[in-house]
Order: C-alpha cells, then sequence, then structure tokens
C-alpha cells in the first residue's frame, strides 16, 4: 500500500537515499583515510547546490580540516529539495545535520519556531571575524524578533535591471541609472524586435513564490502595494496590488520572452545570454553568468541599471543563503568555528587566490568591494550590487509599514502555499488563460485564511 | 490473485477434523513467519500511520500545534474547490491518455502484426518510449519539442512557412496555449507502446485457422476485423484501460516538470495537488487524507483490474 501519494514518496526516498549514500560515502572515506581524528571532530552540512557552495566543497579539506581537525561532511541538494529535506530535519528534530544553508525567509521564520541556535555571541567571540564589516540589510534579515542573529550570510544578492547595451546604442536610447517602470515599459516597447526574434524585456512568468513571487512583489512595493497591513489586513486584491500586478502581467504579455508562463530564473538567464531579450530585471547575483564569455554570447556587452521604481526610493529585492545551526546538533562548538570560516574575509580571500576572484562569495560584506582584484573582476556590476544591498530596506521595503521583515516575501510559514497559489493564478493571466483581477480576487480569499493565524 | 479465483467446488472439510490438521498446518507454517511479518510491516503500518495522521491538524510548520481532528481533513478534502477541479483533470488526463494511447496501439499492433522486412527493428524502436524515464521524456518534451524559442514544433512551422516564402512562422506558446494537451500529448508517446505490446500479444494469439475460416467465407478485411478480431482482443483492451489507468492516475513527472501543474491550476492533478499540500503548505494531516482517498480510488479500479487479469487467466486455462 502507498503513502499519501506516489511521488512524494518516492521523492522522499530518493532525497533520503541520496543523503544516505553521502553520508556511507564520506564515512568510508573517514575509516580509510586519516583514523587519528576522534569522531567527535567531525560535522555533516547540508547545502544547496549552487556553485559557490560547490567550491567550498572543494577547498574545506586542505585548509579548514588541516588547520582545525575538524571534519565536513557535505551533503549538497538542488534548492526545492534541499528546502524540503532541511525543513522536515529541523522540524522533527531528527537532528542529521549540525549546519544547514538557509535562506533569509527561513531565518525569521524558524527562529519564532525555536529550531535554530543563536549564532551572535559566536561572532561577537571571534575578533577576526569582524561583524561589523557585514553589510547592515544583510544582518537585519538573518535577525530574529530578538534583534539576535540566527545565521551567517554566505553570499548575498538585490535585484537590478540588466540589459543589452548593443541594442540600446543601436536604437539610440540611454537606460537611465535609476529607471522607473513607466520607462522601462516604453523602452521594451522600442527594442521589441531590435534583432529577429527579440523580445524587449524578460520577467519571470514562471509560478511559485521563490520564482514569478520575487520579482512580482518588488513591482507591488513601488507601486504602493503590499501583501499585508501592518495590523494583518490582506491587501491583495487593493488597488495597488491590482495596479502592480496589471502592469507586470500586461509588460510581459506585450513585449516579454516568448513561452513566458513557464520562465524562470533559468529561463531568462539563457533568453537573455542567448539575445533573445533586450533586458532582464532580475537578481544581481545573474550578473557573474552573462559576464562569463563560455555560456553567454553578451559577455562584456550588459550594462547595468538599478531596479525600477515607482513610488518608492529604491525597489530591490535582498536574499542571501546563510550559515544555520540547528537546535539539535551535539556538536555546536566544532559546527560554529565552520560557519565563521565560511563567512570570513580569510574564506573570501583563498577562493580568489585559489579559484578566481569572480567566483568570491559576494553580497555580505563591505570590505569585498575594496579588495582591488575583485574590483576588477567584478567591474561592471559590482559597485550597483553593493549599492542595491545596502539600498534595500527589509523592514520598510514599501509606501506602508508591514507586519514582517522581507522584501520579496512575507516571513510567515504559510506564505510559501500562498505565495505559490497566487502565482499560479498570476501565471495563468499571463498566459492568457485568466484575468488578473480574478486572480487577485482568489488569491485574497487565500490570503485572508492566513491573515486569520494573525489578527488578534 | 487466488482469493479472486473461482472458490472450489468441493464441499469444505467437516468441521471436526480441522483442528489437528490446522495446527500441523501452523506449524509447518511458523518458519515463514518472520518473512509475512516483515512484509505487514513494510507494506501496511505506513499505511496505517497515513490513516491516522490523516485525522490530526497537523502542520510541521507549526510545532506544538498537533491535535486529533477527527474527520475534518476527509471534509476539507471533499469540500476545497482545488481539490476537486484537481479530481476533475485527473480523470480528464487519465481518460484521454488512456483511450488515445489505446487506439494509437492498437493501430500500430495491426500494423506490426503483418510480416515485413525489418519487423524486428520496427518493434523495438516502437518500444522505445516506454523505455525512457519519465522524467527524462518529460523533459525532452517540454524543452526539445515544446520550447517556443528553439523546440521542434516551432522549428517545423517556421521551416514550413519559409518554404511558401514567409520570414518566419508563428511563434506558437504550445504549453501555455495548450497545456492539458501539452501533457496528454507527452504521456501518450510514453504509454502507446505499453498498448501495442498488450494488443500485439493478443493479436499474435489469435488462432490462424479461425482468420482462414472467415476468408474462406468470403468475409472482407473489415468484416473479419469487426466480427472476430475485436471480439478475441476484448479481454486485452481491457488489460491495457486497466493497467494504464492504474499507472495514469500516478501521473506526477510530468505534469512536474513540464506545466508545474499551470497555467493557474489548469493541469494540476491529484498526486501534484498532494505533494504542493505535503511540501509547499506542509499540512500532513490534508495530505495524508488526500492521499487515502485516492489510494481508495486506485484501490476500486485496481479490483476491477485484477478480476480482468483472473477472468483471461480463467479462459486460457480452459482453452
Amino acid at each position: 500500500m502507498r503513502g499519501p501519494s506516489a511521488m512524494p514518496s518516492t521523492r522522499y526516498t530518493l532525497v533520503t537515499g541520496v543523503a544516505a549514500l553521502a553520508v556511507l560515502a564520506t564515512g568510508c572515506a573517514g575509516a580509510g583515510g586519516g583514523g587519528s581524528d576522534s569522531g567527535a571532530k567531525s560535522i555533516n552540512v547540508l547545502m544547496v547546490g549552487n556553485p559557490q557552495m560547490e567550491d567550498i566543497a572543494k577547498l574545506t579539506k586542505d585548509t579548514f580540516t588541516k588547520d582545525t581537525g575538524i571534519k565536513v561532511n557535505f551533503t549538497i541538494l538542488p534548492e526545492n529539495e534541499l528546502r524540503d529535506k532541511v525543513t522536515q530535519d529541523i522540524a522533527t528534530k531528527a537532528g542529521q545535520y549540525d549546519v544547514a544553508t538557509i535562506g533569509a525567509y527561513e531565518v525569521p521564520v524558524w527562529e519564532k519556531s525555536g529550531w535554530l541556535h543563536e549564532l551572535g555571541s559566536y561572532a561577537d567571540k571571534d575578533k577576526s571575524f569582524d561583524e561589523a564589516d557585514l553589510l547592515k540589510p544583510m544582518v537585519q534579515s538573518l535577525s530574529g524578533s530578538d534583534g539576535k542573529l540566527y545565521a551567517l550570510p554566505f553570499y548575498g544578492e538585490s535585484s537590478f535591471l540588466m540589459y543589452n547595451k548593443d541594442v540600446m546604442k543601436a536604437k539610440g536610447i540611454t537606460v537611465p541609472e535609476r529607471p522607473t517602470w513607466q520607462q522601462i515599459a516604453d523602452i521594451a516597447a522600442k527594442v521589441d524586435g531590435a534583432e529577429p526574434g527579440m523580445k524587449g524585456i524578460c520577467l519571470r512568468g514562471l509560478a511559485g513564490w521563490g520564482e514569478l513571487g520575487a520579482p512580482l512583489t518588488s513591482v507591488v512595493n513601488t507601486f504602493g502595494g503590499t501583501w499585508f497591513t501592518k495590523d494583518w489586513k490582506a491587501q491583495v486584491n487593493s488597488p495597488a496590488f491590482k495596479k502592480a500586478t496589471n502592469f507586470y502581467v500586461d509588460l510581459v504579455k506585450k513585449h516579454g520572452e516568448s513561452g513566458a508562463a513557464q520562465a524562470g530564473f533559468t529561463e531568462c538567464l539563457n533568453a537573455m545570454s542567448q539575445k533573445k531579450v533586450a533586458m532582464w530585471y532580475d537578481a544581481t547575483s545573474a550578473a557573474g553568468s552573462l559576464e562569463d564569455p563560455a555560456s553567454s554570447k553578451i559577455a562584456g556587452h550588459v550594462g547595468y541599471a538599478y531596479a525600477p521604481t515607482v513610488e518608492t526610493k529604491s525597489s530591490g529585492w535582498l536574499w542571501s543563503w546563510a550559515w544555520a545551526m540547528p537546535k539539535t546538533t551535539k556538536k555546536a562548538d566544532a559546527a560554529s568555528k565552520f560557519m565563521l570560516w565560511a563567512s570570513s574575509k580569510k574564506y573570501e580571500q583563498l577562493v580568489g587566490e585559489k579559484l578566481g576572484w569572480a567566483r568570491v562569495p559576494a553580497g555580505k560584506r563591505a570590505s569585498t568591494y575594496d579588495i582591488p582584484q575583485y574590483q576588477k573582476a567584478a567591474g561592471s556590476f559590482g559597485d550597483l550590487t553593493l549599492k542595491s544591498i545596502e539600498g534595500a530596506d527589509p523592514a520598510n521595503p514599501g509606501v506602508q509599514p508591514r507586519p514582517t521583515v522581507g522584501i520579496q516575501y512575507v516571513a510567515i510559514p504559510e506564505f510559501q502555499d500562498l505565495g505559490t497559489k497566487v502565482t499560479q493564478e498570476i501565471s495563468a493571466a499571463i498566459a492568457g488563460k485568466t484575468t488578473v483581477d480574478k486572480a487577485l480576487d482568489d488569491g485574497q480569499k487565500l490570503a485572508e485564511e492566513v491573515a486569520k493565524n494573525y489578527q488578534k | 490473485m487466488t482469493t479472486l479465483t473461482a472458490p472450489p467446488k468441493t464441499a469444505p472439510p467437516p468441521a471436526g477434523h480441522r483442528s489437528p490438521s490446522g495446527v500441523s498446518k501452523w506449524r509447518r507454517r511458523i518458519p515463514l513467519l518472520p518473512a509475512l511479518i516483515f512484509t505487514i510491516v513494510v507494506t501496511q503500518l505506513p499505511f496505517v500511520a497515513t490513516l491516522v495522521i490523516s485525522t490530526f491538524q497537523w502542520n510541521i510548520l507549526r510545532p506544538g500545534d498537533r491535535h486529533f481532528t477527527g474527520l475534518s481533513n476527509y471534509a476539507f478534502v471533499f469540500t476545497d474547490e482545488r481539490l476537486r477541479a484537481a479530481v476533475l483533470n485527473t480523470v480528464v488526463l487519465t481518460a484521454s491518455v488512456v483511450l488515445i494511447s489505446v487506439l494509437l496501439g492498437l493501430g500500430l499492433a495491426m500494423l506490426l502484426d503483418r510480416r515485413f522486412i525489418g519487423r524486428g527493428l520496427a518493434r523495438t524502436l516502437l518500444i522505445a518510449p516506454f523505455l525512457v524515464m519519465p522524467v527524462a521524456a518529460s523533459l525532452l518534451w517540454k524543452h526539445a519539442i515544446y520550447n517556443p524559442d528553439y523546440g521542434l514544433l516551432n522549428g517545423t512551422l517556421n521551416a514550413v512557412y519559409r518554404l511558401f516564402g514567409a520570414s518566419n512562422g508563428p511563434t506558437v506558446d504550445w504549453i501555455s496555449s495548450y497545456p492539458m494537451p501539452a501533457v496528454v500529448v507527452s504521456l501518450v508517446w510514453q504509454w502507446t507502446p505499453f498498448m501495442m505490446l498488450i494488443l500485439l500479444a493478443g493479436l499474435q494469439s489469435q488462432p490462424g485457422d479461425v482468420l482462414e475460416a472467415a476468408r474462406m467465407d468470403g468475409a472482407g478485411a473489415m468484416a473479419t476485423f469487426r466480427y472476430i478480431t475485436l471480439p478475441h482482443l476484448r479481454q486485452y483492451l481491457e488489460l491495457g484501460i486497466l493497467l494504464g489507468t492504474i499507472y495514469v492516475v500516478q501521473t506526477f513527472d510530468a505534469v512536474y516538470t513540464i506545466t508545474q501543474g499551470g497555467p493557474g491550476s489548469q493541469t494540476t492533478n491529484l498526486p501534484y495537488e498532494i505533494y504542493l499540500t505535503m511540501f509547499r503548505k506542509y499540512e500532513y494531516g490534508q495530505a495524508a487524507a488526500a492521499g487515502v482517498v485516492v489510494v481508495l480510488g486506485s484501490i476500486v479500479i485496481a479490483t476491477f483490474a485484477l478480476r480482468t487479469i483472473a477472468s483471461l487467466f480463467r479462459e486460457e486455462v480452459s482453452r
């Protein structure tokens, strides 16, 4: 007999299977290899499978383990599987992992559930860590309601506008450094079809709170909308939210990438680097890939501008992948040593020297942007990235006070579900299967249900 | 399966004689008991656990708020608008995939039933789609075929338009414009070989003398097919339809990969909706209740399937 359903259970077995294999493999390596290191001095780390994480998995053995004698067993999973796995592990208190990478969305939610170890005191004790160097919005988004730090940032990002400089030049258009959304819509109309098959702009249309939900919410913020008011009144079908969503959907429908309802971050990165679109509004961390000549046809020809605004001063989002320690760990000291090292200046230097400066996990420390080698490697986008992150205000990203801290999401457990369902409907509106008004009226009902859990 | 075959005609032994033989029977069975217990533990306990969980209000993101709610999760399952839409989508998806692939499979099986040079190769090639892993097949359809920029469909359209002098064909966004057909076609591609195999086995088991007799009596090809082949194939068709239905109801890979259940929830079927409940909403109770309902539905279908198989075997034996 099957469990709740066919697929989740096979997925889950697959994930646990992979994890078990990884544990087994590293266990064997330990038994065969050193033999001298004591069992207590090894920690299990669960990470998302991004390039920066693969780098640290490669570098740890010859540096961190050599210096401290602490063996680190890494498990690397794709983002969705990681979320499933880490949520299960922490929420059920299985205690398999001593360190896990989580994002800015999870920190406040999990801190409130009492799942995370406080990390500020470890950071304070380590003078070389230089806590004051961490960018303020990062610290803010990774702190709990008590003001203490619950995760250490590994790298961070905001959002900005990327554009094809050649196309703009050919059309005689200057993209302002701080554009408004209206200006961007006008430019998108002008550059649509500038080259055969080229569209004006790429904006994510793929359903998901972390896909379409992220850029859309940043647009909603700057149009004056919000998901919830400070006293938890749902605002999903309020005039500002509707205006913003209609603008977004119209822009994508008229001048957006082909197959927009199925296009997420990866599809847009593809479209931009293969010259299928002239502009792209998305994460600052995308710039590194766009400037890589091995995969991008427009490397060296990309211009950058701040996230477009309407009513707010800035509108870039804020995200970071950060190290957190579940409360269930029995190796807090060893785990904290690893986290402090992985987020340190020393580690950034190490990556720069061993793997190249463009691969430094940036966006979390002010000092990164003073390193001459990094300035050279990230010349065209580094400065704008730093300023976008510094300009982001996770506590106050719109025109009205918010009930939770966070820009492109609402930091409550229900948002994964709410955001996914509402963006599904908006994605359908982009595909022309429903209207924005209908999508948001339905979304309002879902949001009102969620709000009931918080209203006093 | 044995439980479904016809009961033995012989009368049961009188009750009085049973107990000594029963004891010795059980003694003989003792070495097998660990295996039986193991089987029960690994197959039935998870389901019992699911049944128990389905009566709880349990969201793992809200620790400390787990409590018994009786049947309210089931009430939710039967009243939730999204779940009802998911049931409808599941029915549409399953019915169209199974029927279309049975028809196509029948056509291909008829062609393969004739002798021609390279028949073995053709058969192998036709079976191939069934051997491709479902996720790989879905990715193939999503990217290599449906993609509006570099997919095969639009590429072909453009080539045809260019043949007639136009500079570029229309850019059709297949997945967004025709979400359900897009999923159905990819699944039909996967399941047609399965139906073809079953029906081919049926065709090849057709007795040659009957066909010859029909020909002697002057029956045309259509009449032979209508009055002889089709009745003979009936049970094979039923088997194909029922087995296909059991598997296609559980489709997850194609929906997850090609459309993500969208646009909106136009292609969200039950397994995908349960996945969302489990891994986006983390409502274990609701997901378990929905799972139990699906299992009950599947049992109903499976019972019919097993009956068909049983009757098939009975006929084979009696023949």
